[in-house]
């Protein structure tokens, strides 16, 4: 049907130009027709008459390239008639040219590249400052609630805290030991091979019982959590405010913190310091059989050695922290979900947002934590 | 012009796992008529659409749309067929990523090659013919209101100039003022563009105003005909459909206007 491309015919007679146009004017074809009607010239016509009596096909692309033309003759001073348009075509061009009546504006808007920059490094630092007192205050708001439940057992959630435990906790278990098995290999293997230059790789023993229960175990236990379970709370949450779920939450009478929140904490805050004990077994157990195996050692040696460099502060040092990362993995999760808003492309955005900020609180506290330890002697 | 059939559908069959959705269904749609298609909820009249547009494979049964068979596989005919059908989903199911422009641009980049420039003005050509504000062009999906983006969707799904196009649910969530806009929107393009109209819809306003034919899916069949011919029609379910309280205003109200 659209297999003869459209063409167009020019002739001039006296001050009369008559474009002569026939085949099929389609949007399959409009690049060369728009190359068709580029070169057309009024030289010094003045009228122009469009002949569309052989057109066979006509669609939106087509009529607009028609219109234009005649569109650019007009601006030139030339008077426009279309002859020969057949019935069914005619409706279309009027549509056309009603749509083209309209006001334009440009269909993209471009700005300086320097002023973006700028537009953009404010935009964000409003944003952090913005998102930094939010999140200050939806930790006052978890605190309170806590309290409150505390004072009052009876609203603790217990159903949906156990669901929340086995979630983040108990599906975890196998992920967690393996990575910090792992880990604790590769410390360990780093360890022989550098200390056997000082000849000294029975050290490495050492280097395992202070790093892995004091920070590695922890801090890695923690990431895998905020990737883990941190992102789950704000995909979770984020699809309910999605669904307007949270909505129906509070016209119920209920306060949304209570009932998604702080199951979620209180989930974490006995999960994370279990998986983190789960973590530092795995990790001197890992490290433990790469030691053994690189220096000859049997297990008994090993233990003996650990039993003397290992510390009680060590192990509680490492503990102490799994409690504060679990709540800041909590808040950040929950806190980004509230936030979602409309689409289900925020989900995605605030899942995102919520993993790297999480991460980056964790370490960020972890690195405080090292300083005030550090002035405390421990 | 009775026997230019553009979509034909012969004993379709569709289930989901041992849910059976269609058995032996047959229909035939017309060159430019406007087609509704209605049904209780979960009678498979969205699994329809997305079966004779390629998206869903039937379990039997033949599909013809414009002499191509869009499952038969074959990569160029399919492209071609694409080509000239306009699919409008219901949210619109525009690119969150790109612009509205952007997105009225999306097939004309994929299937054909044209200057920048020109596919430009065909872009700002689409947005004024669907009737969004000049200034809807840079503006991102997120930005715009649910009727927005169903007429940028229209806007994507005429880019370019398709013969068939298939409406899922169009006025669902527009108020009625909104709804009727767009009824008028889709019978003044359907006219003046010649275009073929297979829509899914639960409102019977749109189909009293610009449906010629209508198709209700029961028993997993359906039984195609004029408004006139579904109120004649004694099956329990297109009784209650076509006499119900809102059926009644929405009939009343169009033979009301044609009168006017």
């Amino acid at each position: 049907m659209a297999s003869d491309t459209g063409w167009l015919r020019t002739s001039a007679e006296g001050d009369a130009l008559t474009l002569q146009a026939g085949g099929s004017w389609t949007v399959e074809c409009a690049a060369a027709l728009d190359a068709l009607v580029s070169g057309l010239r009024a030289d010094g016509a003045r009228r122009a008459r469009f002949e569309l009596s052989e057109v066979t096909a006509l669609d939106s692309a087509g009529a607009w390239v028609l219109r234009r033309t005649a569109k650019s003759f007009e601006a030139e001073g030339l008077a426009i008639e279309f002859a020969g348009v057949a019935p069914p075509f005619e409706p279309l061009l009027r549509i056309v040219e009603e749509a083209d009546r309209q006001p334009h504006e440009p269909l993209r808007v471009r700005f300086n590249p320097f002023f973006r920059l700028c537009d953009r490094v404010g935009y964000v630092l409003i944003d952090m400052v913005q998102e930094t007192r939010l999140l200050v205050g939806f930790f006052g708001v978890t605190v309170v609630s806590l309290g409150a439940v505390l004072i009052r057992p009876r609203r603790l959630r217990f159903v949906s805290l156990v669901n929340q435990i086995e979630q983040t906790g108990l599906n975890a278990v196998p992920i967690v030991f393996l990575l910090n098995f792992l880990i604790g290999m590769v410390m360990a293997y780093l360890g022989v091979f550098q200390l056997r230059k000082f000849g000294a790789e029975i050290f490495t023993i050492d280097g395992l019982a202070f790093g892995i229960p004091r920070e590695m175990a922890v801090l890695l236990t923690a990431i895998i959590v905020a990737g883990r379970s941190g992102s789950a709370f704000t995909a979770q949450i984020g699809t309910m405010q999605v669904n307007e779920e949270v909505d129906a939450i509070r016209t119920s009478g209920l306060d949304p913190v209570e009932v998604l929140v702080l199951p979620r904490i209180n989930a974490l805050l006995i999960t994370l310091p279990m998986l983190t004990f789960l973590a530092d077994v795995a990790g001197i157990l890992g490290g433990a059989l790469m030691t053994m195996g690189s220096l000859d050692l049997t297990f008994g040696q090993f233990m003996r050695r650990f039993e003397d460099v290992m510390t009680l502060s060590n192990f509680i040092v490492g503990m102490v922290k799994a409690p504060v990362f679990a709540y800041i993995i909590a808040i950040v999760g929950c806190f980004e979900g509230l936030r979602v808003s409309g689409s289900a492309e925020s989900v995605g955005r605030m899942t995102t947002r919520s993993v790297v900020e999480s991460i980056t609180l964790v370490i960020l506290a972890e690195a405080m934590f090292a300083i005030v330890f550090t002035v405390l002697g421990i | 012009m009775a026997e230019d059939v553009v979509i034909r559908v012969e004993g379709l069959k569709t289930q989901f796992g041992r849910q059976v959705v269609h058995e032996g269904l047959d229909l035939e749609v017309e060159r430019g008529e406007v087609i509704g298609v209605v049904g209780g909820s979960g009678t498979g009249k969205s699994v329809l659409l997305r079966t004779i547009i390629g998206l869903n494979r039937p379990a039997a049964g033949h599909i013809d749309v414009l002499g191509v068979d869009p499952h038969s596989g074959d990569p160029a005919a399919e492209r071609a067929f694409k080509v000239r059908c306009g699919v409008l989903f219901q949210g619109g199911a525009l690119f969150s990523s790109l612009t509205v422009t952007e997105n009225i641009q999306v097939p004309m980049r994929e299937h054909l090659d044209l200057p920048q420039e020109l596919m430009d003005e065909l872009a700002a050509l689409k947005i004024a013919i669907v009737g969004l504000p000049p200034d809807a062009g840079p503006k991102y999906p997120a930005q715009l209101s649910g009727g927005m983006k169903k007429r940028a969707g229209l806007a994507r799904a005429l880019s370019v100039d398709p013969e068939i196009l298939f409406l899922d649910e169009p006025t669902a969530g527009l108020d009625p003022i909104g709804a009727a806009a767009f009824d008028d929107l889709i019978r003044g393009l359907q006219q003046s563009l010649s275009l073929t109209v297979f829509m899914v819809t639960h409102d019977l306003d749109s189909l009293a105003a610009i449906c010629d034919r209508i198709a209700v899916l029961v028993e997993k069949k359906v039984r195609v005909g004029t408004m006139a011919d579904h109120m004649r029609d004694s099956h329990p379910w297109i009784r209650e459909y076509f006499h119900g309280p809102r059926a009644r205003a929405a009939i009343d109200k169009d033979t009301h206007s044609a009168m006017v």
